[in-house]
């Protein structure tokens, strides 16, 4: 069979192509089934010295010696490309194949070959394909035998598995965006093989990140508050809101949901094909989801079969977008513009289930009067529920009765099909309604309808991380998004034991006391220009003076008085609780962690006798993905035994990763009104984390929180307990901070600092 | 003294004034007792129109003073002037309102330093009345002289607090933006534009009352309200009126910005 279906089509082809096939020099016989065909193409599309070309190409590709595939793939996809883009694309193809074959990185060049056809339709011009080109060689180069830098004969790790992503990074982002992406992944992960495929396989979360930072559309990063007071301000909802990935695989039906935790959206919306903006279509999930909070009941899911559900549902989608409707007329508009529109007759020619295409039929018509759909079954049932929705509200039970009765009316043989048709019949604003339903029995049936959880987002019980960038030094660049930062309130024992520290110190206090008292009707500024005052202020009297001499109306201001600043700070302290506050420092009894809670314990006394708002807050982290932040106070608590039993039980555990610590205290402090915002960092030692070996980037980091928080206008300020800080700690705060070197006198040294520093 | 000229303080015709509860009543009984009068509530929400409509119905006259920093006691009181000639006393609105029994409204009074507002506690107990201390006078108030202070509790900081002794000098009324139908309606009268803008336009107005400390530290006023509306029936479209009178005099942050063209564009459409 074989030998013969060789021989025909060698011999079938016409002389001028014989003199074609022969100055492509590549005897592979696979080519010969389709060669025809190719040249064909080419001839058609290319120029006689593109053709030429693209022969000589093709010969070239042949004799890298990587058998047949590559000259396959090179034959199909050039004579498209180069009609597209130029032919000048042949030869820089076939020559770049070239030179990747005289590297390791030989099994590239198939995967390499196959994204060609897709780059050329996305990038549709010489220019960017050149790029792309040089893209991809800068990145081979870089990652090629990296590794302790002598072994070149080592494949680049990450190439093969970013070319299989690019089809889809292509789609997301511009080639630009490409660029960056690529470029953050060999600069973080060149040592590292394993991650490099991670990153460049999207596997890992920072190379996910790092790809919605650069795609283009409306990302939620960016409008997280502008959303939140869209919830606020139009219905008075403040739930929280957090994205989901859309990164990973398109086909996935994700849909927004809300539950206890949350109200969940994509984190990055396009325009949609029909004009509306990303922004919009973020507004037109949420004003369903917030319609569904405002007039959706929980109805019991046992009662109704699957079919009667989903029914159930969309009558309720519709209900809940009339009523928003009637107070936002606009949101009619919006929705129907990002509303499917299903033809009556398309779900005919199949044999899968019309189910959801009946209801989404409807849902359409229920919407637009100008639907032209014929069916009489649903024409009634539109009237139906418009006759319901003109009687008030309404209720979800009220519409779920009419659901079923349209499920009872229009139940199909075919319905029960394996398949169900599902083409436009997604609306991409609803919600999947997980919160319409109670089960009362666990039934196999509840699976079916729970929509895919989020791992990630489930693991945690309370609130769902805060992530934070890091300052990669280096490379004078954030790491977006790179540490995760859980917080909580911390747990609390026994509130005496903070009482009678604060007995044992009584003396202290009594002095404090004396300070705290002067502090008050301290501090004068002087006011000039005063009609009434203390004092004369004698430049503007003789002003005033010779002025009423010389015949013109004097200035009466010619007084001065004073006054004293009132106080008006806002105060966080955030405590270091790294495994290395156990210790107990030499000539001491007590371990560095006991003497501070003492010192805090003071501190919070003496602010709360002052009146100044406090936050008090401890850290610790355990690599990059566990850094935690626990509130021992709040600002609006006061200094009572719930705080003290929660700084009784304070405890120490894993490593300083003081950046993130920072940033998160700073984002609390900058909601406080107040017109000073202090932040206090009390530490034992320098930035450190177990997942970070080059010591100064958590230092430089950390330095970097402080600046972001100084552009804030709060003022940081470190007390430090290392004797040997001053190595670094300048780095950190600059002169804003104090090196405590007996650290027995830090319960005196702690107050009187904040004393000085707010006088 | 020289004749002052009452009538200039009178006014002539009826101010529109909507009432919400019982506040007429409340008021007229704290002037029969002639008790001093504080009016608390947001911008814009009818403190000021609430005292003129008063004024107009107890025929007094009213005189106004909108408080400030800068002011000094010698504002409210009087002060000598110096001229050429020599000095000449001339009575501030205070002394004037006390001397001819006016209602003397001190409107936003926490705008003016503690230093000055303590110059109206003579006025404001049984003595009732103001000692110029520079020109060696005490006046005593006419009898029909009220003292009436309006406070914004929303935007002071602590700074701007009234003295305790200041406070427990006046009877209290609490003033709010109106309910939706009652604002709906001062709109409509105020504006004379017909009821579904002014209803679209009372919407608008609690959508932006519901960011009040999001980043609005007042939501948008009655006042603005009917500014929109009057721009309206000039023939300016609805949606620009709004982002005219609405959005743009309440703040610059383009988040809040964009939250309130939104919600005017599925309002008005
Ligand atoms: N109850 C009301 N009756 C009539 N008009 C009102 C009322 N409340 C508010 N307004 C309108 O709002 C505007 C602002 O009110 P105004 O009394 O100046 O506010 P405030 O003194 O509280 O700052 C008025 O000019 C008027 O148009
Ligand atoms: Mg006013």
């Amino acid at each position: 069979m074989r030998l013969i279906a060789d021989m025909t089509t060698t011999k079938e082809l016409p002389d001028e192509l014989i003199t074609l096939r022969t100055q492509l020099k590549c005897s592979f016989e696979q080519i010969d089934d389709v060669f025809e065909d190719c040249i064909r193409d080419a001839q058609h599309r290319l120029s006689k010295q593109g053709v030429k070309d693209y022969l000589s190409g093709a010969s070239l590709i042949c004799m890298i010696g990587r058998g047949v595939e590559p000259v396959l793939q090179f034959l199909e996809v050039i004579p498209e490309m180069a009609d597209r883009v130029g032919e000048e694309v042949i030869s820089l193809i076939s020559q770049g194949v070239w030179e990747v074959s005289r590297t390791p990185n030989g099994v590239s060049i198939p995967p390499f070959m196959a994204t060609l056809g897709e780059a050329a339709r996305r990038l549709g011009s010489l220019e960017l394909i050149k790029q792309y080109l040089d893209i991809l060689f800068d990145m081979m180069e870089r990652t090629t035998g990296s590794i302790h830098g002598h072994h070149t004969t080592l494949p680049s790790p990450g190439l093969p598995h970013l070319l299989a992503q690019m089809p889809y990074l292509l789609s997301q982002v511009s080639i630009e965006g490409l660029q960056n992406w690529i470029d953050y992944g060999i600069r973080n992960y060149n040592d590292h093989p394993e991650r490099q495929i991670d990153y460049f396989t999207l596997k890992s979360a920072d190379s996910r990140a790092m790809l919605q930072r650069e795609r283009h559309g409306t990302l939620f990063a960016d409008n997280e508050r502008n959303l939140s007071l869209y919830l606020q301000a139009l219905w008075q909802d403040k739930e929280y809101l957090a994205p989901y990935s859309t990164a990973k695989d398109e086909n996935r039906l994700q849909q927004p949901y809300y539950d206890k935790v949350g109200i969940r959206i994509p984190d990055v919306f396009d325009d949609s094909d029909t004009g509306i903006k990303g922004i919009d279509r973020y507004r037109a999930m949420l004003a369903h989801m917030a319609a569904h909070r405002r007039w959706s009941t929980k109805i019991i899911a046992d009662n109704y079969s699957p079919f009667q559900r989903i029914a159930i549902e969309c009558l309720e989608d519709s209900r809940v977008e009339y009523l928003a409707t009637l107070e936002y007329p606009g949101l009619h508009k919006l929705w129907l513009a990002l509303h499917p529109i299903p033809d009556e007759e398309e779900c005919t020619k199949t044999d899968a289930s019309c189910i959801r295409h009946r209801l989404a039929m409807l849902s359409y018509a229920i919407k637009n009067p100008q639907h032209g759909y014929k069916n009489k079954d649903l024409l009634e049932f539109v009237q139906r529920f418009h006759d319901l929705m003109l009687t008030g509200e309404s209720s979800t039970q009220e519409v779920a009765k009419i659901a079923i009765s349209y499920i009872a009316r229009t139940r199909r043989q075919e319905d029960q099909a394996a398949t169900i048709y599902f083409e436009n019949t997604e609306v991409e604003y609803r919600d999947d309604n997980r919160h319409l339903w109670v089960f009362i029995e666990e039934g196999d049936e509840e699976e079916q309808f729970e929509a895919p959880e989020d791992k990630e987002f489930e693991e945690v019980d309370s609130l769902p991380p805060r992530h934070y960038p890091e300052w990669d030094y280096n490379t004078k660049t954030y790491r977006p998004d790179w540490v995760s930062l859980y917080e909580g309130l911390h747990p609390s024992s026994n509130a005496n034991d903070i009482d009678s520290i604060l007995a044992k110190h009584s003396a202290l206090s009594k002095r404090l006391m004396q300070v705290l008292d002067l502090l008050k009707p301290q501090n004068f500024v002087r006011v000039r220009y005063q009609e009434e005052g203390s004092e004369l202020d004698l430049d503007v009297a003789i002003r005033s003076l010779i002025d009423f001499k010389s015949g013109s109306t004097p200035d009466p201001r010619i007084n001065m008085r004073h006054k004293h600043d009132s106080r008006d700070i806002a105060v966080t302290l955030l405590i270091d609780l790294s495994a290395s506050v156990n210790e107990v420092p030499e000539g001491c009894e007590q371990s560095i962690l006991d003497i501070s809670r003492e010192a805090v314990s003071l501190l919070a006394w003496a602010i709360d006798r002052l009146g100044d708002p406090l936050s008090i807050a401890a850290f610790f982290s355990n690599t990059r993905h566990d850094v935690r932040y626990l509130h021992l106070k709040g600002f609006s608590e006061r200094w009572n035994d719930e705080v003290k039993a929660r700084l009784a039980k304070m405890e120490a555990g894993f490593s300083t990763r003081m950046g993130a610590a920072i940033r998160h205290a700073g984002h609390f402090l900058s909601n406080q009104k107040a017109d000073k915002k202090l932040l206090l960092i009390l530490t034992d030692g320098e930035p450190a984390d177990i997942d970070v070996n080059d010591d100064k980037l958590l230092i430089k980091d950390a330095y970097k929180a402080v600046s972001e928080l100084d552009q804030k206008n709060i003022y940081s300020h470190c007390i430090s307990l290392d004797p040997k800080a001053d190595e670094y700690v300048s780095d950190i705060f600059a002169n804003n901070y104090t090196v405590i070197d007996n650290i027995e006198r830090l319960p005196e040294r702690l107050p009187q600092l904040f004393l000085s520093l707010t006088k | 003294m020289s004749e002052v000229d009452i009538e200039q303080y009178k006014i002539n015709h009826e101010p529109f004034y909507h009432v919400q509860e019982d506040e007429i009543n409340e008021y007229q009984a704290a002037y029969n007792a002639r008790l001093p009068v504080m009016v608390k509530g947001p911008t814009g929400c009818g403190k000021s129109r609430f005292i003129e409509h008063m004024a107009w119905k107890l025929d007094r006259p009213l005189i106004t003073v909108a408080c400030n920093e800068d002011m000094t006691a010698s504002d409210l009181v009087g002060r000598y002037l110096l001229d050429a000639n020599g000095t000449r006393w001339v009575d501030g609105p205070l002394t004037v309102a006390a001397r001819i029994g006016a209602i003397c409204y001190l409107d936003e009074i926490v705008e003016a330093r503690q230093d000055t507002t303590v110059v109206i506690h003579p006025l404001t107990d049984h003595r009732r009345e103001l000692p110029l201390d520079k020109k060696g006078e005490t006046v005593h108030a006419h009898k029909d002289f009220q003292l009436v202070i309006s406070y914004n509790p929303g935007y002071q900081s602590l700074m701007k607090e009234l003295k305790q002794s200041t406070k427990q000098r006046f009877v209290a009324m609490d003033f709010d933006y109106a309910p939706t139908k009652v604002e709906q309606g001062i709109v409509e009268r105020e504006a004379t534009i017909d009821a579904d803008t002014a209803k679209k336009l009372v919407q608008i107005g609690k959508v932006a009352r519901n960011l009040k400390g999001h980043g609005l530290d007042e939501g948008i006023s009655t006042r603005l309200l009917v500014y929109a509306a009057s721009l309206i029936n000039q023939g300016i479209k609805p949606t620009s009126a709004c982002r005219m009178a609405l959005v743009r005099p309440i703040t610059d942050d383009a988040d809040i910005r964009q939250t309130l063209e939104h919600a005017i564009d599925t309002i008005f459409v």
